[in-house]
């Protein structure tokens, strides 16, 4: 077993960057991503790591740098939050659309405005369709383990996808946890050096990121999405070779006290583990509740999610961001997508709650559970509500 | 391209879309795009070039005779060439 220490979440992840033996870093600052990238650039400096590091004008360069490195097979590394995001966002798109396996971390925070910097998720739905494999992870144990997991995942010649590892800003990014490091020797057993299936070299001249006439461009999109989706069968292998390396077993819809719930939350990141606590003490009065965990957004895990909820009588599903003018929140949306088929299938009720970093306590579980089964008990099928708002 | 690409189909893109043969934009037929095309009277012409040095596609080439020939092939029908002849040599046409 490798050793435990105590770090802040994102110096456990900018460790896992270095032994993963990225060639390029590129950075941006912006809070509260800035300590990956900050401890980054001390282990380049210092010789720990070999790599590249840029400093860019800005998040559209950051990724635009990686792009360019990626093409031409260097192991590559960015991460960002919120406004940076929203600027690099277009070149979230082409990284996907020239299957390049950039693994990038966000530090997820609220979009402006009004200003803020604290965490919710509207940053991340704002990219939702950009092609990448989504994570979201819960404590900074899962972080640490996860950039290994998407490199891993990236670069298989089967995905060649770049990967998105979501952590909560502050709740996740600023806060010291107990992280047991991976020896290096397991890491370069789990992770083998990157080989491109094709990069730009003068030897073999190619073209990437080429343009498309509307004759082609259909078929090109069926190619990147049936890709996306065959991707879970990859990530599945990753995350079951991980667990035999650590004894740490992840998967893309984790429960917990799911079996017999009559009532289940959903949740995503960090706020997921509250509402662990939250079920704890409802079970404690005998009430049948449950919680379900989304870790795998893109590609979405149809089957897996479908399987955890289908018994139950009520799903309470929390989102960490608005859809404005919309549905309700982003994952409700995608929870009722795939149940819609279902012959038998549970009540949902959507609450978007914790907005800009807003506390969200297991007592506001206990609560929004209990609004919700009256209300569904009541025949509000199509609950939706900004938990917490003041009247 | 060992095909037009109207007829691949998703299964045969390369990934990432990637262009493994150099140079093939050689076979992309940009002269359909035109609505109007150059039209060389011979007798006015003086083999000056300047047809030749101002298409920006390079479409001109310069044959055996000494006359600069548009390769209506890769012609967008700009009119530049029209435009620069000093002799008015070249008009633009529509096409047929």
């Amino acid at each position: 077993m490798g050793k435990r220490v105590g770090m802040e979440v994102s110096i456990a992840a900018a460790e896992a960057v270095k032994q993963c033996n990225v060639d390029v870093i590129s950075a941006y600052p912006i809070t509260p991503q800035t300590h990956i990238v900050e401890h980054l650039s001390e282990i380049v400096a210092n010789g720990e790591l070999d790599a590249e590091f840029f400093c860019v004008e800005s998040e559209h360069s950051a990724l635009s740098v990686c792009v360019g490195s990626e093409a031409v097979g260097a192991r590559s590394f960015t991460c960002t939050s919120s406004q940076g995001l929203a600027l690099m966002s277009e070149i979230t798109y082409i990284a996907s659309g020239m299957r390049l396996p950039i693994v990038m971390a966000i530090a997820n925070r609220t979009l402006s405005s009004p200003l803020s910097i604290w965490n919710d998720h509207s940053d991340v739905m704002s990219i939702r369709d950009c092609g990448w494999i989504q994570f979201f992870t819960e404590n900074g144990q899962e972080v640490y383990d996860h950039i290994f997991i998407a490199y891993r995942v990236a670069e298989d010649k089967e995905v060649l996808l770049p990967v998105i590892v979501n952590l909560d800003g502050f709740t996740l990014s600023h806060v010291i946890e107990p992280i047991e490091l991976i020896e290096q020797e397991k890491i370069e057993r789990f992770l083998p050096p990157y080989q491109p299936l094709y990069r730009l070299h003068p030897d073999r001249p190619i073209t990437m990121g080429a343009f498309a006439l509307p004759a082609i461009f259909a078929e090109t999109k069926k190619a990147q999405e049936v890709a996306l989706i065959s991707s879970i069968s990859k990530i599945l292998k990753a995350w079951k070779e991980f667990g035999e390396m650590t004894g740490r077993y992840y998967q893309p819809i984790e429960t917990y006290q799911a079996e017999d719930a009559e009532t289940l939350m959903v949740a995503m990141g960090s706020i997921a583990e509250t509402a662990s606590t939250a079920v704890d003490q409802m079970r404690e009065q005998g009430r049948k509740v449950g919680l379900i965990k989304i870790r795998l957004w893109r590609p979405f895990p149809f089957d897996a999610f479908k399987k955890a909820v289908l018994n139950s009588k009520n799903l309470v599903v929390i989102d960490r961001a608005v859809s404005v003018g919309g549905p309700g929140g982003p994952v409700a949306s995608e929870v009722k997508s795939a149940i819609y088929g279902c012959e038998k299938r549970p009540s949902v009720y959507n609450f978007v709650a914790g907005l800009s970093g807003r506390d969200v306590a297991p007592s506001d579980f206990i609560k929004m559970v209990e609004k919700a089964e009256i209300e569904i008990e009541e025949g509000n099928q199509e609950g939706y509500e900004i938990y917490g708002v003041r009247e | 391209m060992t095909k037009p690409e109207n007829e691949w189909t998703w299964k045969e893109i390369p990934v990432g879309n990637v262009v493994l043969e150099p140079g093939n934009t050689s076979q992309y037929r940009t002269g359909d795009w035109k609505a109007l095309r150059p039209l060389l009277n011979k007798e006015r012409c003086v083999h000056c070039g300047l047809c030749y040095i101002f298409c920006p596609d390079m479409s001109y080439q310069l044959d055996e005779e000494g006359y600069f020939i548009v390769d209506l092939f890769y012609c967008k029908g700009c009119g530049i060439c029209a435009k620069e002849c000093p002799t008015n040599a070249i008009t633009m046409v529509m096409e047929e």
